[in-house]
């Protein structure tokens, strides 16, 4: 597709190795790559420009961490020093002793988090060996009570809209409330099972349709519709 | 030297250069990461892919670059005669083909102690099964998301007796008159660098020349068709 210079890109499906735009008016952004005065695709996905920024969402692949994300995940294995946690990603993750906002006695990590147990957390940083996750912020810990569901990482910026928009749409219309991990992982916590319910299908939906134009309008009338049918 | 006689046939009256109908697919395996199916005609090949992951068997992760793992297997219904099932001399050999054919295309530097496994099954064969197959698994690794320069596309060009045809069915590979027939699979990508070549048989200089030329146009055509199948499968 020829784009002329400062027109806009256009929002578009990409293939590997697809030329999305050609001299030095844009700047190449994550999945893109720059070949001469070219900016290639490198994943296969929907370009997108904003502020001479192009690059390409993917709408699959692996999660791939960064600093500072809010993850959900399930406590893997205790050690002597913290927790393994498995965050659904190919890469190990660990929760140091350090990293909880209380005294625990060597020995009661079990106490503190048990196998098994899910864990909203935050990646602290990422070493060669693998991701340090911590908890020792509002909103981190352990998780109690409602439900977990899994989708696609790469889906999660979609979930969340522009600015929260979608994701506020969702907790404003089921009264749930909702914990997006980065890594795919999402915690609904409702009044009753139904309504988590319901926000479990409304995620499937909103993920079935992510490249949608106008979905957080589209999302609303399915909530009317789902009202009608009660 | 006699070259390529304007009169002579192909035995299902194909043109030279015609490459059998083709047809694609991706997302057709719904618990792989990505997934594609590539068909020349009768020959089918689904591709299926997973990771990347943590390289199991531990010995065998690479601390410096993610690994590419492929596996080509034939079912047992795919041809005439029942073939056994299960790995064979054949089948580990293009298995290894395909990865080298695939790997030059892919950026999987930044997946160390990872592998990205790929299963290349044949449903239907009937000539270029290793060609469908790499196609399947080119347009399936794109499908996973897997970062890569380009979309790779893979034809076989035969010589029958003294002529150039594209894309080779089973016929044409038994094909005995002359100098019989002579295969030469190759993966290009769409500009038209070559991955992956094989020949063996006799072929001249001059006419290996013309035969990459040929592949070039035909991969081009190929390339349209995948990448025709991976954007159909996005609405936005």
């Amino acid at each position: 597709m020829e784009s002329k210079t400062k027109n806009k890109i256009e929002r578009q499906v990409v293939i590997p190795g697809e030329v999305i735009t050609k001299g030095e008016d844009y700047l190449p952004g994550e999945g893109t790559e720059k070949v001469g005065d070219e900016i290639i695709a490198i994943r296969y996905g929907l370009a997108e420009e904003s502020n001479r920024l192009v690059r390409v969402i993917s709408l699959s692949g692996i999660y791939e961490p960064r600093k500072g994300n809010l993850v959900i995940g399930k406590v893997e294995n205790i050690t002597f020093y913290g927790w393994v946690i498995d965050l659904d990603s190919p890469e190990t993750s660990f929760l140091h002793l350090q990293e909880v906002p209380k005294y625990i006695n060597k020995g009661g990590l079990n106490e503190v988090l048990d196998i098994g147990d899910m864990v909203v957390a935050k990646v602290l940083d990422i070493t060669s060996r693998g991701i340090d996750l911590t908890i020792k912020s509002r909103g981190l810990g352990k998780i109690d009570e409602g439900i977990i569901i899994k989708v696609n990482s790469n889906k999660v910026p979609r979930i969340i809209g522009k600015g929260g928009s979608m994701i506020n749409t969702i907790k404003e219309e089921s009264e749930c409330n909702i914990t997006v991990g980065q890594n795919g992982l999402i915690w609904i916590k409702g009044n009753n099972v139904e309504d988590e319910l319901l926000v479990k299908k409304a995620i499937m939906f909103v993920a079935e349709k992510s490249f949608m134009h106008g979905l957080t309008d589209e999302l609303k009338e399915w909530f009317k519709k789902e009202k009608e049918k009660k | 030297m006699k070259m390529a006689t304007k009169t002579f046939k192909r035995p299902d009256g194909r043109k030279a250069d015609e490459i059998r109908p083709m047809q694609a697919k991706v997302g057709i395996v719904p618990n792989a990461d990505g997934s594609a199916l590539f068909s020349f005609g009768d020959t089918i090949a689904i591709a299926a892919v997973y990771g990347p992951k943590k390289m199991h068997p531990q010995h065998q992760q690479d601390p410096e670059k993610g690994t590419l793992r492929c596996r080509y297997n034939m079912l047992s219904f795919s041809v005439d005669d029942r073939i056994r099932p299960g790995p064979s001399r054949r089948s580990t050999e293009i298995s290894k083909i395909t990865e080298w054919a695939l790997e030059p295309s892919l950026l999987i530097k930044r997946y160390p102690n990872m592998v990205v496994d790929v299963h290349v099954n044949i449903l239907q064969a009937n000539a270029s099964t290793r060609c469908a197959g790499i196609n399947a698994a080119s347009m399936a690794l794109a499908h996973a998301g897997i970062p890569m320069k380009n979309i790779v596309s893979s034809v076989s060009i035969g010589k029958l007796d003294k002529n150039l045809v594209v894309d080779l069915d089973k016929e044409e590979e038994d094909f005995k008159e002359g100098e019989g027939s002579t295969d030469i699979p190759i993966t290009m990508t769409p500009k038209g660098e070559v991955t992956h070549i094989q020949l063996d048989g006799r072929i001249t200089k001059e006419q290996l020349k013309e035969a990459i030329e040929l592949a070039r146009k035909s991969t081009k055509e190929i390339y349209e068709v995948q990448k025709k199948a991976l954007k159909e499968s996005i609405t936005t």
